[in-house]
């Protein structure tokens, strides 16, 4: 960063036009989602069993469905932007790369619709 | 590189894979992508479970069927072989789906800490590079004996 302008160096954006905003949104979601882990995992592990009486009453509860929303929403987050570097990195080929990056926001949105349907349908009753 | 060479003549390349002699941080590295895109498998697991859970009883009953079958009810002849196996490569992966949460988890409060630029001294770096990747494992041994035996 010993180049530029000083505003420029402020921005932090250099010659590729997007600076650490990526960067950091990996680090924001990874905080969330160890700290989410941790609720999870113990919680999953105290259950008296796994059954379908025993999962859906636990995950029902107000306070289960919104920490499994949050849980959902923060690691498929994560996810897409970790695999669109995994993409970046591996796939070369330019019309290749933008459609895996497409194919990936696509199953980004589809797997949070589906998800956050799933924990209210869970949270409201119905099935 | 497909088109490293599109005249035909061999050009030099930088140095890349081969020629470094392995090391826990390469390990650690290497690991930590791969149990990412793992533990994205894992995610895409428990979006289908809470889809079955909702669809009802019987829903989750084949979830479970799939991801944890029983395996005293296989049949071991026939067909019954072929989905032994399907069974049995289905509780490997699930285990493996576990095994990179908790070994992503670890990496990645490793890389948190080299993010501040501590922990790049040689013998602390491997050090805790094996740390995290034995204690990926090691949690996940901890993990499984805590829900099929507790």
């Amino acid at each position: 960063m010993g180049n530029g302008t000083s505003i420029g160096r402020v921005r932090g954006l250099g010659s590729a036009h997007s600076g650490v905003h990526h960067w950091l949104v990996i680090r924001y979601t990874a905080i969330g989602s160890l700290l989410l882990a941790v609720w999870f995992v113990p919680s999953l592990l105290m259950l008296p069993n796994l059954n379908y009486q025993a999962v859906h009453e636990w995950l029902a509860r107000p306070v289960s469905a919104t920490l499994l929303g949050l849980f959902v929403l923060v690691n498929i987050w994560h996810a897409r932007l970790g695999l669109q570097v995994v993409i970046e990195d591996y796939v070369h080929e330019h019309a290749n790369k933008f459609a895996s990056i497409v194919l990936l926001n696509l199953v980004t949105f589809a797997a949070v619709a589906f998800g956050a349907f799933c924990i209210v349908r869970l949270a409201l009753g119905g099935a | 590189m497909a088109n490293a060479s599109p005249s035909g003549r061999n050009r030099p390349l930088s140095p890349h894979l081969q020629i470094w002699r392995w090391g826990p941080g390469m390990a650690s590295s290497i690991l930590h992508r791969v149990s990412g895109v793992g533990a994205t498998v894992g995610l895409a697991l428990v979006l289908w479970g809470l889809g079955a859970l909702v669809a009802g009883p019987e829903a989750y009953a084949k979830f479970t069927g799939w991801v944890w079958a029983d395996l005293s009810t296989e049949t071991w002849a026939g067909l019954g072989i072929l989905w032994g196996v399907i069974h049995i490569l289905f509780k490997i992966v699930v285990v493996g789906c576990s095994w990179a949460l908790f070994s992503h988890a670890l990496s990645g409060i490793r890389h948190f800490v080299l993010d501040t630029g501590a922990g790049y001294e040689l013998d602390g770096n491997n050090f805790w590079a094996t740390a995290c990747t034995i204690g990926g494992f090691v949690l996940t041994a901890i993990f499984w004996a805590a829900l099929l035996l507790l």
